[in-house]
């Protein structure tokens, strides 16, 4: 067990390196002159050359990268170009944010998606297992601002039942603020559905096909039995992996939704920053987004290799 | 009762060709004959038909604004009404298709190419190349896709030009892990062991040998991404990163008549989502079917 936490810890810090050059190349070494591309081709000179200094642009790319590495390592992030405040700070906040409506988001997908490939596996081929999974998949590929301006049009103009801003009311109670955050969570069902319950199914199928599970029906336990005891535990363990991945999509991927519902999470805040050229916060965000992704596989990995002795042992080999 | 073979006789080997076209065969009719392919089809055809012959079928013209006839509601005159500039919100879809479906391919087609490069190489060469490389795909896969695409057009600049790059350059390393998946099962196989022993060049081997023998997965790959090509397009153009502000587009459509739900105006942008949804979901059926008959 030890050995494959190292092994695992191993690789996510060298993928966390490789994401460090690859977001530093992307928002200072691509642009050219950061300065002039945040300032714009009519920009006094000397103010280019101030606002260079000011973010360490005019250094060599070397020292550049090193200044920014040891910052971030300490903790700090620099300070953000257009709100003029501690990169840490507005990252703090929109990322308590993101995980609310995360968390909100799976609390209602998780089980309706397990339910749906569940059933769709059992009733194999047949009408209900392709209208889960067609049907699934279907409202999966729909980009996330078309789905949230449906349900908009829907719920928000047509039956006017529930508010279309994600934001609640300073002070509103915990019930209100849920209230509010419906319609993207709803949004984000339709788009995590397919997926989810298409893996699930995978799984069970697998499970179900498997032969502890012919044994278990041979030896004559009722099916009830035997989809809970057996066939359940192992074709869960894929469906662990797939949350995993979708937690870095939900933490910093939805720009849209959050940009179409007005909610200060970390997408929107990324896509501010894209929008204002305000570099320092754009990369700092970018890479916290990546840092939760890795840390929500490399916990999965360690879930499924605690339910699942055989990932254990193959690679610790 | 044992048959005991002339060993001077000629072995009858079923040819190879032969039985390749066969399955081919058979895998087309079944394609052809799956209801989900055929739904699919009518759905992304009648976009590629705007999109080819857009202004031929638009009943106006898509650019003249109209001010005196802004955000009007669905009638005879403008089959889905107008939009903020009096624009017929009917011709914007029709002749919005074209650029979408532009890019979108082009975006995929870039990807796939990119992708199916870096795969035969690390899949075949394996080893400390193939190592670095996929660190470097995890690393860029740990980061939203649309993200990356946000750092990169901002850090160059929107355009047609950037939108396709960015879009290919994002997809290669997704389409990379696939098809590395399959060369490197493809490689146990005993035709790539023969051609090593041939001393055929590595480069031979990967491409005459190994790749039409992924060319499954390779086209299923590719039209799954072409759907995300089109979500991703839409969704950059929706955020203002779109190629051209004076071409008419879905994305840029909803975008800018967002604002105007509040006061009843739904078609402007019910319609162009609604374009979307259903180009999208025709590709994706697609893409299911094609999956589906590899997968016999």
């Amino acid at each position: 067990m030890g050995r494959f936490l190292l092994n695992r810890l191993g690789l996510a810090a060298i993928t966390l390196f490789l994401l460090s050059i690859i977001v530093f190349f992307g928002a200072q070494v691509l642009p050219g002159n950061v300065g002039r591309r945040k300032l714009g081709p009519f920009a006094d000179q000397a103010a280019v050359d101030a606002l260079n200094k000011q973010l360490g642009t005019d250094k060599p790319l070397l020292s550049q990268f090193w200044n920014w590495i040891s910052n971030l390592v300490q903790g700090d992030l620099g300070t953000s170009l257009s709100y003029n405040l501690p990169v840490t700070d507005l990252i703090g906040t929109a990322l308590l944010n993101s995980f609310k409506l995360a968390a909100f988001a799976f609390v209602l997908v998780v089980p309706l998606a397990i339910l749906g490939g569940v059933l769709a596996a059992l009733k194999r081929d047949r009408f209900l297992d392709r209208a889960i999974t067609i049907g699934g998949l279907s409202l999966a590929v729909v980009p996330e601002f078309v789905t949230g301006i449906i349900l908009i049009l829907v719920f928000g103009l047509w039956i006017d039942l529930l508010p279309v801003s994600a934001n609640a009311p300073d002070g509103s109670t915990l019930f209100t603020e849920l209230k509010y955050l419906v319609l993207p969570a709803l949004t984000l069902v339709i788009v995590l559905f397919g997926y989810i319950a298409r893996i699930t199914r995978a799984g069970t199928i697998e499970a179900l096909d498997a032969d502890y599970t012919r044994t278990a029906v041979l030896k004559g336990l009722a099916q009830r039995a035997v989809i809970r005891r057996h066939v359940l535990r192992n074709s869960l363990l894929p469906t662990i992996a797939v949350i995993a991945t979708q937690t870095g999509y939900l933490i910093g991927g939805l720009v849209v939704i959050e940009t179409l519902f007005n909610y200060p999470g970390m997408g929107k805040l990324i896509f501010t920053a894209a929008q204002k050229k305000d570099f320092p916060l754009l990369e700092s965000g970018v890479l916290i987004v990546g840092i939760v992704f890795l840390v929500a596989t490399l916990l999965a990995d360690l879930a499924y290799s605690l339910l699942n002795p055989r990932i254990r042992y193959a690679s610790a080999e | 009762m044992t048959v005991v073979q002339d060993p001077t006789a000629p072995i009858s080997v079923p040819t190879q060709p032969d039985q390749a076209r066969v399955a081919r065969g058979e895998r087309l009719r079944l394609l052809v004959r799956s209801p989900t392919f055929i739904i699919g089809c009518i759905l992304a055809g009648m976009w590629v038909l705007c999109a080819l012959l857009g202004p031929l079928l638009a009943p106006k013209n898509p650019q003249a604004a109209d001010v005196l006839n802004k955000l009007v509601a669905p009638e005879s005159g403008h089959l889905f009404g107008t939009d903020r500039l009096g624009r017929d919100e009917l011709s914007r879809v029709i002749v919005g298709a074209r650029s979408i479906l532009i890019v979108a391919p082009l975006a995929t087609l870039l990807g796939t190419i990119l992708g199916t490069a870096i795969g035969l190489i690390t899949g075949y060469y394996r080893g400390f190349v193939d190592e670095v490389i996929m660190r470097f795909v995890d690393s860029i896969l740990a980061i939203p896709l649309i993200i990356t695409a946000l750092l990169a057009i901002v850090a160059i600049g929107p355009s047609r030009l950037t939108l396709i790059l960015v879009i290919g350059f994002v997809f290669a390393p997704i389409i990379a892990k696939t098809v590395r998946a399959a060369v490197l099962s493809e490689a146990q196989l005993d035709y790539v062991q023969a051609a090593r022993l041939r001393n055929e060049r590595g480069p031979y081997v990967m491409f005459a040998e190994i790749l039409p023998n992924v060319m499954g997965p390779i086209i299923v790959e590719f039209t799954v991404r072409l759907g995300y090509a089109i979500f991703a397009v839409a969704t950059l153009s929706f955020l203002g990163f779109g190629a051209d502000p004076s071409i008419p587009d879905w994305g840029q459509d909803i975008s800018q008549h967002y604002q105007f739900i509040n006061g009843g105006v739904w078609w402007a942008v019910l319609f162009p989502s609604l374009a979307i949804a259903t180009l999208v979901i025709g590709i994706n059926l697609i893409a299911d079917a094609i999956a589906q008959t590899f997968e016999r």
